[in-house]
């Protein structure tokens, strides 16, 4: 395979729960080889189903993915031996020590003690879980319980390494130790790696590229970088002391996309703010103005989901009660 | 992590069998105290209704009828407590088997279900662990309540030897392996604890009840018969009878093994066709 071949192809991808609950509606899309793609969307847009079809956990109601070159659906076993998975709940055995569930694991993809036992020694010293390794699951953390999660999903070296909200619930220096895993896999090992998230943070620190998902729909993919230019790059709030039009002097100036005067300030689109402003305030000098206040507002992640689903992630995250009941709905229908 | 070493996996069908087995069974053996309440019940309904309905001893004292000679020719033991302790063993079968619905649907609501679901294990697999882990757990439980029946002072029949033994242990592993798949069958779809319980309350009683378990089979009214014929428990506990406590032969023996042997491998076949339907959505 070569190294810009697409590891995993999605066309048209859907799944319609009880013939009416359409949770993935139509989906392509396409990662690359060693590549962190993520799929950001608030609950219940549809990014557990799409992850739970590519696992082939569940199976789509229309539409292919191949995975490797495998199709998800003819050839779920070679699918399922070349990937590995860290699903969002905490699968192990609670009853089984550390060390127990990840043989367990290695045995599941049919691998030979001889080697399973290696495997996991490395994998649980990868995780910082060695010494930890002969204690019941019961007593793990949920630090620790996602580290082993990771762990399990490794065993077989899959690769590509799927993970559904790698960081919910997680306290902030265990997110980041997580993070640093999944950089950290990409880097040493060259894995290609599927995530999903509600978290526009994450996204932006781990992700080469995003699809933003949103009830069941992908609205736009890309880089990070290309996602925020996309809006016509940073933001510049200006204010002058005299009372007068000075949109065309500005709009002159290098790199400034759209000036627009508002409450008497005015709000300059530039795609490199940094430059800009104080070319701005040369400008502005050279002509006899005073600037009362200027203000540079890079956007995040959070203005671009604004901009495409027309509403803040954090407004759709606020409504939990209907997430909830969402997530419900579509466990039951899951079952 | 180097790519140098690569792997020869198993392509095995079934491998991952005996991992998922020995998963369930470890949190079986590591419980000693769930252990013994599989074994309580049975044991209590030895001790207390076995013990206390000693029917020999209501025509006792009347002139000209021996006793014993009634317990025979009705019940087939010289006392009530020999016939009924050998249901026991059976229906310790019932109870443990029927809770593997239990362990199914925690499984799936615990998320262990779409992990393995996610590795190269085949469907079968998956649920033959839970069945033989099931009738693993069944035959050591029953094994148990036959040596409490043995200690409580079970007379055992004339035609009784060491292999009777053995063909005890036959007999119960495949009616454990026929439940078992039964009731892991019932609850394929489940993802409520609610619905295992359910069936649990609902099958269990009239298994018991439409069988030899209490009562000859003779002595039911038609209906009842009729059920309790078809009902492979009877089978089961008649087959135990006949190798522990009866004194009339084992003639009857290979019907009742190829009756119980044959439910425990339609059910078990069905039980695997479904998994491929119903575990992948």
């Amino acid at each position: 395979m070569s190294e810009n071949e697409d590891v995993i192809k999605v066309e048209g991808l859907t799944k319609v729960y009880n013939h009416n609950l359409i949770a993935v509606d139509h989906i392509d899309f396409s990662v690359k080889r060693g590549e962190i793609f993520g799929f950001l969307g608030p609950n219940g847009a549809g990014k557990t189903t799409t992850i739970k079809m590519l696992i082939t956990v569940i199976r789509p109601t229309e539409g292919t993915a191949t995975i490797l070159g495998g199709d998800i659906a003819k050839q779920s076993m070679d699918v399922r031996a070349a990937i590995g998975v860290v699903p969002q709940e905490y699968t192990a055995d609670e009853d089984l020590t550390g060390i127990e569930n990840i043989l367990l694991c290695a045995d599941l993809y049919g691998i030979p003690r001889s080697v399973s036992k290696k495997r996991a020694a490395d994998l649980l010293n990868l995780v910082e879980l060695t010494a930890f390794k002969d204690k019941r699951v019961q007593t793990f953390s949920g630090g620790m319980r996602r580290r082993l999660e990771l762990a399990c999903g490794l065993i077989n070296r899959p690769k590509v390494l799927f993970l559904d909200e790698p960081t919910l619930g997680l306290d902030v220096q265990t997110r980041a130790a997580t993070w640093n895993y999944v950089k950290m896999l990409k880097k040493e090992f060259g894995m290609t790696l599927f995530l999903t998230t509600h978290y526009l943070e994450e996204a932006d620190a781990l992700c080469d590229r995003i699809a933003i998902i949103d009830h069941g729909k992908i609205i736009v993919v890309g880089t990070p970088t290309e996602l925020k230019d996309s809006l016509g790059g940073d933001i510049i709030t200006l204010g002058i002391q005299k009372e007068e039009d000075i949109t065309g002097l500005i709009s002159k100036i290098e790199h400034v996309k759209e000036v627009k005067k508002e409450n008497g300030s005015y709000m300059i689109k530039s795609s490199n703010g940094e430059l800009t402003a104080p070319l701005i305030i040369e400008a502005l000098r050279k002509s006899g103005h005073v600037v009362t206040k200027l203000s540079l507002t890079k956007p995040t992640l959070n203005e671009v989901y604004l901009q495409y689903t027309g509403k803040s992630m954090r407004d759709a995250e606020e409504s939990r009660e209907s997430v909830m009941q969402q997530r419900m709905a579509m466990r039951r229908s899951r079952a | 992590m180097s790519e140098s070493d690569e792997t020869q996996v198993s392509k095995s069908r079934m491998h991952g069998l005996w991992a998922l087995t020995n998963r369930e069974l470890k949190k079986w053996y590591q419980q000693p105290f769930v252990l013994a309440m599989g074994i309580i019940q049975p044991i209590l309904w030895l001790a207390l209704l076995g013990k206390a309905m000693n029917i020999g001893n209501i025509v006792t004292g009347i002139p000209g009828i021996d006793p014993t000679k009634i317990m025979m020719a009705t019940f087939g033991t010289k006392d009530y407590f020999s016939f009924m302790s050998m249901s026991m063993v059976a229906f310790t079968v019932v109870f443990t088997t029927a809770f593997v619905g239990m362990s199914v649907v925690w499984d799936k609501r615990l998320g262990f279900m779409n992990k393995v679901l996610s590795t190269p294990v085949s469907r079968s697999a998956i649920i033959l662990s839970k069945v033989l882990a099931a009738s693993v757990r069944a035959i050591f439980q029953a094994a148990i309540v036959a040596a409490v029946a043995f200690a409580l002072g079970l007379s055992t029949g004339s035609n009784f030897a060491w292999y009777s033994i053995l063909g005890i242990f036959a007999i119960v592993f495949l009616i454990s392996v026929g439940l078992a798949s039964f009731f892991t069958a019932l609850t394929l779809r489940a993802t409520r604890m609610e619905m295992p319980q359910a069936i649990f309350q609902l099958v269990t009683l009239p298994l018991m009840f439409a069988s030899s378990a209490y009562f000859p089979i003779a002595q039911m009214p038609s209906w009842l018969q009729a059920v309790a014929n078809v009902n492979p428990i009877s089978y089961t506990i008649d087959a135990v009878r006949r190798l522990m406590v009866f004194s009339d032969g084992f003639k009857q023996l290979p019907l009742d093994f190829a009756y119980v042997g044959i439910f425990a491998v339609i059910v078990t076949a069905i039980c695997v066709v479904l998994s491929w339907r119903y575990l992948n959505k």
